[in-house]
């Protein structure tokens, strides 16, 4: 078997240093009790052909952005990757090397997840930031655990835009009792429910921007008025290409920021993996979760990083670590940090540019289709319509025409009727005026 | 800048330092930079992020990567983190169209292939478990305890027992498995270890009262043995009205050899990182899927996959009807699609025959270092280890050198260190985990070098005290790292220096 | 006159009329190694005996001190703020954690004295 290399003569040599004849003996304890060597109702092994054959033809059944004319957004996004990036994380010292708890032989790692902080730093606008958590809805979750251990309080609010999967994630993972938790879903943030829901028992008010239906808000008179009653703001960011046009979250007043990171150097991989960002103020960094890396000094007073912190987290606070988390995105957050690196501040801000550019040229082409309703005072690269047939109805008739167009509101908000006619529609750089035809010319005959 | 270099060792300072604002690796269209309809919140801000071309980048980065020791370049005898080698069929199959580029909340009608895959691999999880149910979402293996116990914890909420908070882990247990329980309300009792390494049952019998709700067992444990009283504690946590939750980061001394369902656990979590191949990645990602049986699979968190004759369809929202036991959801989205591909991609290349040949040469190697090097080391326990052996440092007694000096030692020696100073039930542990893709010769050239540095302990400190010396920095002031956390750079930085 | 108690926990508490001053051994300073950071209670939180009240953290560990005894903080020693070495440095002495308005001054019959607890760590 190829990736085995002990031959029989190896095995039986080492069995007769080990002092054994079988390897069975080496189980015998096992035996004695439960049942070893048990039937397997699995295949036998196979070939890279085989493999590689049957999985390609698994992948060949799916649609996906580059074979469909493509509009998703809702949490992941379709952007243009460099080739650079996917060529440098398969290096082998990238790739298959170890969580860096050794420094003196993982200062690759932790040089780039120094520059990783720092660049998700600045864009979130905040003074710092870990060196990543799965995702953006569980970097959200743990964020809501904070603001709790910060505040000493118990009561989340979250905002009725922010992503529903993200609002499941919280509720179940932030051990918020029902009668904490205030989330009511629709379209637009009730700016003003917000503002009466907040008293002294308030850990943090949730809100995402731009938000779930691609809404953009300016939050700095609520990050005032939540703060002036003792209690957080967390900002979650989806689409942190959106962080090129609008102010940081930091800027706006943000104490805590939670963002998914998949738009940079990742591809949307039917879901994972994806790189979660947190960042904070430098007030609450004591009690920010998962691995961040510092800088120090070797013996011989050379400048190094290392992991630092380490005592907040679970291997060594156990029962009172600040979260259970073990992992951090590692090879993600490598993508990120080089796909940004190849873009500089220019390229930046130019394809957050290009993004906002391309939805409101889609929007124009759409709004030109007769019944057809924007719904959106603002957006950044998406956007919700309001359709004259249900949305899961007009996305299933667009897919059969090989176009993606958005993402059918009921799907994940299947309780409001109000709502079961729009669709969110995400466009990026990635997508071309023949694109965008594509959808117009089918959205006709799907309407017609 | 000073030339430090040193041969092939390059020094490579740190992106602010050689990026510029002007610079960039990536060419776009030109943006028309007319109107635009963000509103309020609109704003044209210097961020700060320093870029470089592509050849700038790609030097970086290479540079950067020659610091990193990697499975690849050699041995890692991590225990407990089984770092086996990561084939790269994974990464070709992972990196196909049909799955890399597809998005989760795609029409189900675009994207069977995808759900198929989910559920194949699922399939092959359960069947070499022997377990019940599988949920695919946990993102890593600590979210996978989470799962374990959030519906173990929904269980005895459904059966109206909420006065069941304790939870009993064993002081040999990895700092997730107290911290997940701790982190959902439980009460976390600790069973000590007895002189066999393994659980009390004696002192785990005590402890398993009214209040009982589940015990966190790794097994094999992590000190490289199983769990010989498992069915029996199993039985005895049933009787008492609670679960079972087993760790699985162990399961590549099991894997296609021994069932984890005929053991009796309730709920398990394993890692595909570990066991399954999936690439470490420098940190991660990982991914870690809770298999469940007949008493927790009910409680399964959103989204369930399941098959309408032959159309596969996710449940998802946690109104519906079909998943109003679940305790909840785990993340956005279906779970870490990309290593899916990946492990499926081992198992099937293994096959369940191939699989089993996996678990027992793991053990074989363990047991071959074993053998090899009780004279020289200590173990810390007497009789066959699993797919771990375990020393503790009773060998570097009078000799001033420490676990840690021993470690860096070895770095010096071309090895990343073994795990050292966990389990926390041993002293000065040393722990180390071969797995099955390493060669005889390496197995050989390794215990060779331990050899060679235990015998080097006994002509005095110095040497290990001062290792490492060849690699590009050496031990690092990890106080002066706590006490005054510098974790980024900032534009001050430059200005206080000129 | 100022007289000095100790905890199985490794804490101490110099009593004197009414006030005590709390810190940790210098045992568990050693154990412990560098301490980097300690997180201290508030002017006026109540402390009850036996429960945490702050929380030291070295490069390796991380541990709750736990109060000796009842009452209310008076006030915590900034200075460890900026220079948490000095627990290391002088446990017993620069390196006091916190004084305290005893509230319950029969809570200090239960404690060791300091021959008790060097028995104690010999153990």
């Amino acid at each position: 078997m190829r990736y085995l290399p002990l031959t029989k003569n190896d095995r039986e040599e080492m069995l007769s240093t080990i002092g054994v004849n079988n390897i069975d003996e080496l189980f015998s304890n096992i035996a004695e009790k439960a049942n070893i060597n048990p039937k397997i109702n699995l295949p036998n092994h196979k070939t890279e052909m085989e493999v590689e054959k049957h999985l390609s033809l698994l992948s060949d059944k799916n649609l996906h952005a580059d074979n469909s004319s493509f509009f998703i957004g809702g949490g992941s996004y379709k952007h243009h990757i460099p080739a650079s990036v996917d060529h440098i994380i398969q290096r082998s010292e990238f790739l298959t090397s170890y969580t860096p708890y050794q420094p003196e032989i993982s200062q690759g790692t932790l040089q780039y997840l120094y520059e990783f902080q720092t660049q998700v730093s600045l864009l979130t606008g905040m003074d710092i930031s870990n060196a990543s958590m799965y995702d953006g809805s569980t970097a959200t979750a743990e964020a809501v655990s904070m603001a709790k251990r910060i505040t000493k309080r118990n009561g989340v609010i979250l905002s009725n835009t922010i992503h529903p999967h993200y609002a499941d994630v919280i509720k179940t993972v932030s051990g918020i009792k029902d009668n904490e938790l205030v989330y009511n879903r629709k379209f637009s943030i009730d700016i003003d429910h917000l503002f009466n829901e907040v008293n002294d028992n308030t850990a943090c008010v949730v809100v995402q921007n731009p938000d779930f239906f691609g809404s953009c808000y300016d939050l700095s008179s609520l990050a005032e008025f939540v703060q002036s009653k003792g209690a957080l703001l967390i900002v979650v960011v989806t689409e942190v290409l959106s962080l090129g046009m609008l102010k940081s979250p930091g800027a706006m007043g943000a104490d805590i920021v939670a963002c998914e990171g998949q738009s940079l150097g990742n591809p949307m991989n039917f879901g994972g993996p994806y790189v979660g960002l947190l960042s904070t103020k430098n007030k609450y960094l004591r009690q920010i979760p998962g691995r961040i890396v510092g800088e120090s000094e070797d013996v011989d007073g050379k400048k190094g990083f290392v992991l630092t912190l380490s005592a907040r987290e679970q291997h060594i606070r156990r029962e009172k670590a600040t979260s259970n988390i073990c992992t951090n995105s590692g090879l993600c957050s490598l993508a990120f940090t080089i796909h940004l690196t190849l873009l500089g501040e220019k390229g930046f801000k130019n394809l957050s540019r290009l993004n906002h550019e391309s939805a409101l040229n889609l929007k124009e082409k759409i709004l030109k289709i007769p019944e057809v309703k924007l719904l959106n005072k603002s957006f950044f690269n998406e956007f919700t319509i309001e359709l004259p047939i249900k949305g899961e109805i007009f996305i299933n008739r667009m897919a059969e025409k090989r176009v993606l167009a958005g993402i059918p509101v009921s799907r994940l908000i299947n309780n409001n009727k109000e709502l079961d006619n729009c669709i969110v529609v995400a466009s990026t750089e990635t997508n071309t005026d023949d694109d965008m035809n594509s959808f117009i010319e089918a959205a006709k005959e799907v309407l017609r | 800048m000073k030339n430090s270099n040193k041969g092939l060792n390059h020094d490579e300072p740190i992106l602010f330092d050689i990026g510029g604002m002007d610079k960039s690796g990536v060419d776009l269209n030109e943006p028309t930079f007319k109107e635009n309809f963000i509103g309020e919140c609109f704003e044209d801000r210097e961020i700060g992020l320093p870029g470089l071309s592509e050849p700038e980048s790609i030097r970086h980065y290479v540079r950067l990567s020659r610091k990193n020791y990697s499975i690849d370049a050699g041995l890692y005898p991590l225990g407990s983190c089984t770092m086996k080698h990561n084939p790269r069929l994974n990464e070709k199959l992972a990196r196909l169209k049909g799955f890399s580029e597809v998005h989760p909340l795609q029409p189900l009608s675009t994207c069977q292939g995808a759900l198929e895959l989910i559920d194949e691999i699922s399939v092959w999880l359960k069947e070499l478990t022997g377990m019940k149910a599988v949920t695919m979402t946990p993102k890593a293996g600590a979210q996978g305890e989470l799962c374990g116990m959030l519906a173990i914890k929904k269980a005895i909420e459904s059966r109206n027992e909420c006065h069941r908070t304790k939870v009993l882990v064993p002081d040999s247990a990895h700092g997730t498995n107290p911290a997940t329980a701790a982190f959902l309300g439980f009460d976390v009792v600790t069973i000590k270890s007895d002189k066999n390494g393994r659980l009390n049952f004696d002192d785990f019998k005590q402890n398993v009262d009214k209040k009982f709700a589940a015990a966190m067992i790794t097994n094999p444990n992590t000190c490289g043995l199983f769990e010989d009283d498992i069915i029996e504690i199993s039985n005895y946590i049933h009787d008492a009205g609670g679960y079972l939750y087993c760790d699985g980061a162990n399961f590549n001394a099991l894997v296609g050899k021994v069932r984890p369902g005929d053991l009796g656990i309730d709920a398990m979590h394993i890692n595909l990182h570990k066991t399954f191949s999936t690439p470490h990645g420098g940190g991660g990602p990982g991914s870690g899927p809770v298999v469940f049986s007949d008493l927790l699979k009910d409680f399964c968190p959103a989204p369930l996959l399941k098959k309408d004759e032959e159309y596969y369809y996710l449940v998802e929202n946690l109104n519906d009807k079909d998943i109003d036991k679940s305790f909840g959801r785990l993340c956005v989205f279906h779970g870490q699609m990309g290593m899916f591909v990946r492990a499926l991609s081992y198992m099937m290349s293994h096959g369940s025959d191939g699989l089993r040949q996996v678990s027992e040469d793991a053990v074989l190697n363990a047991n071959y270092i074993k053998s090899s090097l009780e004279d020289v080391l200590t173990p810390a326990y007497e009789g066959y280890c699993m797919h771990e052996v375990l020393f503790n440092d009773d060998f570097l007694s009078g000799t001033g050198v420490e676990t840690i000096d021993f470690a860096k030692a070895l770095i010096d020696k071309g090895y990343h260190p073994m795990t050292i100073y966990f389990p926390l039930v041993v002293h000065g542990a040393l722990l180390v985990e071969p797995t099955e893709t390493e060669s005889k010769n390496s197995i050989d050239q390794f215990i060779e070098t331990i050899r060679e540095l235990a015998s080097k302990t006994q002509d005095g400190e110095e040497f290990f005290k001062k290792a490492p010396i060849y690699t590009p920095i050496r031990r690092l002031d990890e106080t002066k790292a706590a006490r005054n956390p510098v974790l980024r750079w900032q534009k001050n930085d430059v200005i206080a220096a000129e | 006159m100022a007289e000095i108690y100790f905890t199985k926990e490794h804490e101490w508490i110099k009593v004197e009329d009414n006030v005590g001053v709390v810190g940790i051994t210098a045992y568990a300073s050693e154990q412990l190694g560098d301490i980097v950071f300690v997180e201290l209670p508030e002017e006026g939180i109540i402390a009850e005996i036996g429960k945490d009240i702050a929380v030291v953290e070295s490069v390796k560990a991380a541990s709750e001190v736990y109060s000796p005894v009842s009452g209310t903080i008076i006030k915590s020693n900034e200075d460890l703020n900026s220079t948490p070495e000095i627990v290391n440095e002088d446990p017993v002495g620069k390196g006091w954690f916190y004084e305290i308005k005893i509230s319950n001054n029969d809570e200090l019959s239960g404690l060791m004295s300091e021959e008790e607890y060097q028995k104690h760590i010999g153990d």
